[in-house]
């Protein structure tokens, strides 16, 4: 792999850009691998950049039903934060969001990380006093947050409306290392660096069966033929529930749908992410000047990556009350992906019931600001056999034992 | 936006009439029952690529709670039906046969 560098732009400037090689292959798949990664979502390319970096075993695949990062890692809002409530929580998110602040390095790929501050506008007493429990659990697992005033909610984010007449701001949840990456570029530069290792990405390649003897994944049926492995891993997202019932397990999940949408470039009006919960809303402003909205999901089940429109509106009437300033503004696209939603709104990374197989998934609407801590702490269970200190508390079992790490009223909005 | 029908009150309406109650035909098992069943009565859902069955409230007209079979790949409702009961009444069966031949969900067919 040819690193790219400001010598290597003056290089090819100079060369009239002919020289640039193919950021990854695109191999024909061997019979047999080490390791079969289902999906090339940000969850699934990790974890493959991490059996190699931190175990050395690169004799891997990973099969796309798409193209790499066209599922949810494409379709997400980007923002990245890891001020949650509980502390296993906390610990992995804590671990993604600070792989992120040297990921542009590790993988030679501008990810384009933008630590530009993260709040969640408080806007009943409930909140104030919720993100301020959450910012007193932060400060004992070391995760840096501050609840804020009012005013300096408006010094930070001037574009907001804090005296609305339904619901004032009355405080935030502030995390300044909090911010926002490049979604793409996090698939790409992933996919770049284990294509590099010599790992397959084998893309418009669907799984449609899971072969397995005696309680053990021998390969798995795809568009391209079969192919076996010794070990599996299932890291689809949305598609976990077809995914299991392949390989004869259930899991304790739905589908639902979750949209975003853009507005038209303007100018720079919004340096920080804002998110605002109780009306169930949030945006920040791209680098290009388009507004990136998202709110909440749809009630049903649901696997056709679109979503109803009222939930749009919805949405958007939230954020024209906290930000009056965008009544005007032209929406350019919007789209939806399909989320992975658990009981306790926590992501599920773990042992299956078949011995060699191994899942990731669960992390609904909020898995982007994961995708390394997600991956480092998959390919430890993947290489181990067993769960590492990371994912310790988030296996299957938790559900049956009641152990819940209980996120949904710590969050309660898609993120 | 789906378009459903109260069987109670008759009436046909969007979605935002309406809110949805997740999977139908649950077993409900109480105390007493195994870890494994009460974890499968609470968490373990069947979110299948195809027909669902799921309840609805008619919370903005006559508030009570009814049932609809579903495609989730489509969309396409294939018919609402009472909330009490433990399965699909037959004509509900036959609409979605008629469209899915082949289509199976938990204890019944
Ligand atoms: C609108 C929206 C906004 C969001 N906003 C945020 C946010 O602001 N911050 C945040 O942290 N998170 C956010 N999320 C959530 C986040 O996008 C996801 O949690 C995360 O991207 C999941 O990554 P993944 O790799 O697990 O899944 P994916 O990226 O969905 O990858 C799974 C891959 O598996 C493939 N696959 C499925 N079935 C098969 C098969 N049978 N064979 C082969 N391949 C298959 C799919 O094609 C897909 O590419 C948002 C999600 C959506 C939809
Ligand atoms: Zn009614």
């Amino acid at each position: 792999m040819k690193r790219y560098s400001v010598f290597a732009i003056a290089r090819e400037a100079a060369r009239y850009h002919s020289g640039w090689s193919r950021a990854w292959k695109s191999p024909v798949p061997q019979k047999k691998y080490d390791v079969v990664i289902i999906g090339a979502g940000g969850h699934g390319l990790a974890t493959a950049f991490y059996l190699g970096k931190n175990f050395g075993i690169t004799n891997v695949a990973i099969i796309e039903k798409g193209w790499l990062g066209g599922g949810n890692t494409g379709r997400n809002t980007t923002i990245i934060r890891s001020n949650y409530l509980q502390d296993p929580s906390a610990a992995i998110y804590e671990k993604a969001r600070s792989l992120y602040e040297t990921m542009s390095q590790d993988l030679n790929y501008n990810v384009m990380f933008s630590p530009r501050g993260v709040m969640m506008l408080a806007q009943t007493e409930h909140e104030v006093r919720g993100y301020k429990r959450t910012a007193h659990a932060n400060a004992l697992q070391g995760v840096s947050t501050e609840f804020i005033s009012a005013d300096r909610v408006k010094e930070l984010a001037p574009i907001i409306n804090i005296s609305g007449p339904r619901y004032p701001v009355l405080g935030a949840l502030w995390q300044e290392r909090g911010g926002t990456a490049r979604h793409d570029a996090v698939a790409w530069g992933y996919a770049r660096a284990c294509s590099d290792m010599g790992m397959d990405i084998l893309q418009k390649c669907e799984v449609t069966g899971v072969r397995s003897i005696g309680g053990k994944v021998v390969g798995v049926d795809t568009t391209k033929g079969a192919i076996d492995c010794e070990k599996l891993a299932i890291v689809v997202a949305g598609n976990s529930g077809d995914i299991a019932r392949m390989a004869g397990f259930r899991l304790p999940m739905e589908s639902v749908a979750l949209q975003a949408l853009v507005s038209e470039p303007i100018k720079p009006a919004l340096d920080v992410v804002v998110m605002a919960n109780t009306v169930h809303g949030y945006m920040s402003q791209s680098d290009k000047g388009e507004m990136v909205i998202g709110g909440g999901t749809d009630a049903y089940n649901n696997y056709t990556q679109r979503g109803g429109f009222h939930h749009i509106e919805e949405t958007v009437r939230a954020l024209v009350e906290t930000f009056p300033m965008i009544s005007r503004l032209k929406m350019l696209r919007q789209w939806g992906g399909i989320v992975d939603v658990t009981g306790d709104r926590s992501p599920i990374i773990g042992t299956t019931p078949l011995g060699n197989c191994f899942i990731n998934c669960g992390w609904g609407t909020g898995g982007f600001k994961s995708i390394p801590g997600g991956g480092w702490a998959t390919a430890e269970l993947i290489a181990k056999g067993t769960p590492g200190p990371l994912c310790a508390e988030f296996g299957l079992n938790r559900f049956t034992e009641g152990r819940f790490i209980d996120e949904s009223v710590a969050a309660g909005v898609a993120h | 936006m789906l378009i459903l029908e109260c069987p109670y009150c008759g009436v046909t309406a969007e979605e935002t009439e309406f809110h949805g109650g997740g999977e139908a035909h649950l077993t409900r098992h109480g105390p007493d029952s195994s870890e494994q069943d009460f974890e499968d009565y609470l968490f373990q859902r069947e979110n299948p690529k195809g027909v669902h069955f799921e309840r609805w409230r008619h919370v903005n007209g006559c508030g009570k709670w009814l049932h609809a079979a579903r495609c989730t790949l489509t969309l396409e409702v294939f018919g609402t039906y009472n909330a009490q009961t433990f399965e699909p009444p037959k004509h509900i069966k036959d609409a979605i046969t008629a469209k899915r031949p082949g289509w199976t969900w938990r204890t019944f067919s």
